[in-house]
């Protein structure tokens, strides 16, 4: 696969701040819980220069089937993802989950057919989560947003140890006016969701999330951020549970200047 | 060991339910994760040592039989033996010989999980001999008849007041009213009571984290020393060790020693690396009269050359379950067999069959914590995937789940169909939830709401509201 | 039937998918195993000797051992006694039988010196070591005629004597003198042991809290002899 990664470095190299093409891939979570994620999502891309498209015949990356050992559905349905984003400079969604799924494991799904692994590989290279896509690749420095109060950061798995992001979010949060954000001591440890884990787990999933937001209310900030929804909410279901205060969010929405909407499980005021 | 591996949910459930347990996992995290963070932090290399270790053994997995065959040369000409078992029976079967002909009335033990995996104290008791465990944590588990709950901290879910009414319990010699309360009073009385038990031995029985195929030596890394006192003073020194033990040359071990204790118990160097080659020479004036080493197959031979060949990299560091939120939920016992955590959810499977242990892989985040500690880069959480491959192509898992996942792919790859199914639910819920923001039950999702709310969506979905806009525009 | 040992390479090579390793495949073995190359170094040894003197005495004070300096063989009677009375143990004292030819104990009239392997009972054992690793603050020392094992382990305080020309900067160097060493004398590689220490005993097993002499010596005090 050699010739592939000399062009996806040129590729790279010469659409850098110039007006990409962006597919966003909006995630089901997103499309169906959340969707005002989806639209911070693309104000953030066209802030920082992009031309956001959204294909219509996406739906889910596949990791429910992928997590359960169901390989055959899992390469339907990213068969349907390589075929919906042919064509896009890079593909961006709000979540290191999905992102990762499909840069991490998309292309060994393939291994008995090449022409399609050739084109999972063509589509990994271009598949960025959304934060740090604007950091590493567009080059964002700072957003354009306000938000007063104290604020800690949850770093989702996958996008952490998939894909790196860990700097990217602090670093544009650090730019909000009125933002300041106090580390979570466990921040990189599980919230204890794992898609179907919580489910199939349900005990043990709630010890890890009744720690995790345990340490969430110990800093004493007044909102969770995180970079994916599936994480956002097991931690918001459980915060609401034991009635605690904390407001929860994904970071775009506070990012795109966008958090005036109800937090993740709170009602409409 | 029977396995208890099935009834990892009602094992998982009842520890999360022990409050004396779940206060001494909380040891983990300021013990284990924070020495390992420091003593990695301050070798630059430690990144590349992970590639090397794991190059080292992929190497060896590749010419596993030529490694075994060296080795065995140099054990006989340094005047030992090698024993060959195929089954956790014969490797039982051969230490129990070796003992008979020694007449062995107790044999002492280093700590071996090997040892563990072949049920080997049980046999040597029910065949009248008596096994003395000398680690501390293994001799704390010993006196209360448990398994090891951790591959390198035995009794790390026993708290110091439990140990206190065992040491009373068994050592009845002692006066009653004595003080034991600080680690160093369990520590003292635990050597007084071993150090007869050291000279008194026929046989000494230690586990290996290496073999090395250029000299013969087996290699034991251990804190306390006891290793070295079982193979010292027994007159017999048995090694139980796994084929995939095994590591070219002294260079490749001093490599994968510098991953090792660090990875562990965040030690640069853990305090005894011994080397074992042989018997005692003519001259010397102490060591064991006889060596043997007893290589354990039990299914890895058979493991090579699949998708679960990787595993056979692992050095028993214990970093991923230092590092598993899974393990630190529910501690070592709820896995139900001899290895616990992430290394366990893949090995557990493969010498034991996935039918017993299928919960195992299941029961992961995929967090991923655990490959981005492990010294040799072991990809866990693809491993325990696979496992959960299996499992769907043999249909081992629940029917339930199975047909919701279908019911999803079945949606999900048609997404004409999905925006409409999923726009009218959504509608529905953002209706109903939309007020309160939250569900406190829903149909169908109890085991999400029985801990946590389900919060409620928006309302439209996002392709609804898009669509919308883009008409207006 | 065929053996144990038989079914196992025989499932090995199965699973590999090969016969045994013959030709240049086995040659390149061999070769390994007859010449064993060096994998990465970490470069923290990377220093002169006076550096890594300073590494090693560094390592073992992390290590939790004791250091006391002396500039020749003759001053190790005085420096153990010094020692022993500074901890507030017995003055009494086992040695190795290698030590015998060169300590003089003349000036330490009052110590009580045995020379013998250890029968558990002795508080305190003196040995010389083959080699120091500056890398960790590791000690190798080695099994012999007159280098009982029994001495590194079963009395309460090890003191080890090192020579300063016995530290060497990592692990491999160590192993380097060791093979040219017993090359030299006896033609194995090995002898019945070697123990790396790094320390005094300690266990973690209680509540993960560390506490020293679980074992072995609650206590290991160095001698370097700068010489």
């Amino acid at each position: 696969m050699g010739e592939f990664s000399a062009e996806g470095a040129a590729f790279m190299a010469s659409n850098t701040k110039t007006n990409p093409k962006v597919g966003l891939f909006v995630t089901c979570l997103v499309d169906l819980y959340r969707p005002s994620v989806g639209f911070a999502a693309i104000k953030l891309l066209e802030d920082a220069g992009c031309t956001v498209e959204v294909p219509d015949a996406q739906t889910c990356c596949g990791q429910p089937a992928f997590n359960s050992g169901d390989l055959p559905d899992t390469r339907a349905i990213a068969r349907q993802v390589i075929d919906a984003f042919e064509g896009f400079d890079y593909v961006v969604a709000p979540s290191g989950s999905c992102a990762g799924m499909i840069h991490e494991h998309y292309p060994a799904l393939f291994a008995d057919e090449p022409e399609t692994a050739q084109r999972a590989q063509h589509l990994s290279k271009r598949t960025h989560e959304l934060v740090s896509f604007l950091v590493d690749v567009m080059g964002v420095e700072g957003v354009d947003a306000k938000l007063d109060g104290s604020v800690t950061y949850h770093d989702s798995c996958s996008g952490l140890r998939e894909l790196g992001v860990k700097a990217q979010p602090r670093k544009l949060l650090s730019t909000v006016k009125g933002l300041s954000l106090t580390e979570l001591p466990s921040a990189e440890i599980c919230c204890g969701f794992g898609g179907t884990f919580c489910i199939k787990y349900p005990d043990i999933s709630d010890k890890m999330v009744t720690d995790k937001v345990t340490d969430v209310a110990a800093t004493g900030a007044a909102t969770l951020l995180a970079g994916d929804l599936g994480c956002l909410l097991n931690m918001a279901g459980k915060i609401k549970r034991l009635g605690h205060t904390t407001k929860v969010r994904h970071v775009a929405e506070v990012l795109a200047d966008m958090a005036d909407q109800p937090g993740i499980g709170d009602g409409k005021a | 060991m029977d396995s208890t591996s099935k009834n990892f949910k009602a094992n998982s459930r009842r520890a999360l339910d022990d409050s004396t347990l779940q206060r001494a996992l909380g040891n983990i995290k300021t013990g284990f994760q924070e020495k390992r963070r420091q003593v990695t932090s301050e070798l630059p290399e430690f990144e590349a040592l992970r590639d090397q270790g794991r190059d080292i053994k992929n190497h060896v997995l590749a010419n596993l039989d030529f490694y075994l065959e060296r080795f065995e040369e140099k054990v006989v000409e340094n005047g030992g033996v090698v024993h060959w078992c195929r089954t956790p029976e014969e490797a039982r079967k051969t230490i129990l010989d070796i003992a008979k002909t020694r007449n062995a009335q107790t044999v002492t033990k280093g700590k071996s999980m090997v040892a563990e995996e072949i049920g080997l104290n049980d046999y040597l008791e029910e065949n009248g001999i008596e096994p003395v465990e000398t680690d501390l944590g293994e001799y704390i588990i010993q006196l209360r008849h448990e398994p090891p709950s951790h591959i390198i901290a035995p009794a790390i879910h026993v708290t110091r007041e439990q140990i206190a009414e065992d040491f009373r319990k068994h050592h009845t010699d002692l006066d009653p009213e004595r003080r034991l309360e600080t680690p160093q009073d369990f520590t003292d009385e635990a050597r007084a009571k071993l150090r007869d038990r050291y000279f008194a031995a026929d046989v000494g029985v230690t586990g290996a984290n290496f073999l090395i195929a250029e000299t013969g030596s087996t290699v034991i890394v251990t804190n306390e020393g006891n290793g070295d006192m079982t193979q010292l003073l027994g007159k017999c020194h048995v090694v139980i060790a796994s084929l995939e033990k095994i590591v070219p040359t002294l260079e490749d071990a001093s490599t994968i020693l510098r991953l090792l204790a660090r990875s562990a118990t965040g030690q640069e160097m853990s305090v005894y690396t011994t080397f074992s080659t042989g018997p005692r020479r003519a001259k010397d004036l102490d060591g064991p009269e006889e060596f043997h080493v007893v290589l354990l197959d039990n299914g890895r031979s058979a493991m090579l050359g699949t998708e679960f060949q990787d595993m056979l990299r692992c050095i028993r560091c214990a970093a991923c379950m230092n590092h598993c939120p899974v393990y630190a939920a529910v501690g070592g016992h709820a896995y139900g067999w001899v290895y616990p955590g992430p290394m366990g959810a893949v090995l557990t499977p493969s010498l034991i069959g996935v039918e017993e242990a299928g919960h195992l892989p299941n029961a992961s985040t995929f967090c991923g914590r655990c490959e981005s500690v492990c010294p040799m880069r072991i990809p866990l959480p693809k491993m325990m995937r696979h496992y959960r491959t299996r499992e769907f192509e043999r249909d081992l898992g629940s029917p339930r789940v199975k047909s919701a996942l279908k019911l999803w792919a079945g949606l999900a790859t048609r997404p004409k169909l999905y925006r409409f199914a999923t726009g009218i639910v959504m509608r529905v819920l953002g209706a109903l939830g939309g007020k309160a923001g939250k569900f406190k039950s829903l149909p169908l999702a109890g085991g999400w709401t029985k801990v946590r709310d389900m919060p409620a969506p928006q309302g439209k979905t996002f392709h609804q509201l898009y669509a919308e806009k883009k008409r207006v525009a | 039937m065929s053996s144990a040992r038989d079914q196992i390479l025989g499932s090995i090579r199965k699973s590999l998918g090969r016969e045994a390793l013959a030709g240049e495949d086995a040659a390149k073995l061999h070769e390994k195993l007859a010449r064993p190359p060096r994998n990465l170094i970490p470069d923290r040894t990377d220093l002169d000797h006076d550096g890594q003197v300073g590494l090693f005495k560094d390592k073992l004070v992390a290590a939790a051992c004791s250091v006391s300096e002396v500039s020749g063989m003759d001053q190790v009677p005085k420096a153990l006694s010094e020692w022993l009375g500074r901890e507030n143990l017995a003055a009494r004292v086992i040695q190795s039988p290698a030590l015998a030819a060169d300590l003089d104990w003349s000036d330490t009239p009052t110590l009580e010196v045995k020379t013998g392997m250890s029968d558990g009972t002795d508080e305190t054992s003196i040995t010389p070591i083959f080699a120091g690793v500056a890398e960790t603050g590791t000690l190798m020392l080695q099994s012999d005629a007159s280098l009982p094992t029994s001495l590194n382990f079963l009395p309460e305080n090890h003191v080890v004597i090192v020579r300063e020309n016995q530290i060497v900067g990592p692990l491999e160097d160590a192993w380097a003198r060791l093979r040219t060493a017993r090359a030299a004398e006896s033609g194995e590689t090995m002898p019945r042991t070697v123990n790396l220490i790094t320390g005094p005993s300690r266990t973690g097993d209680i509540e993960q809290k560390i506490q020293m002499g679980a074992h072995g010596p609650r206590r290991l005090h160095v001698i370097l002899v700068r010489d």
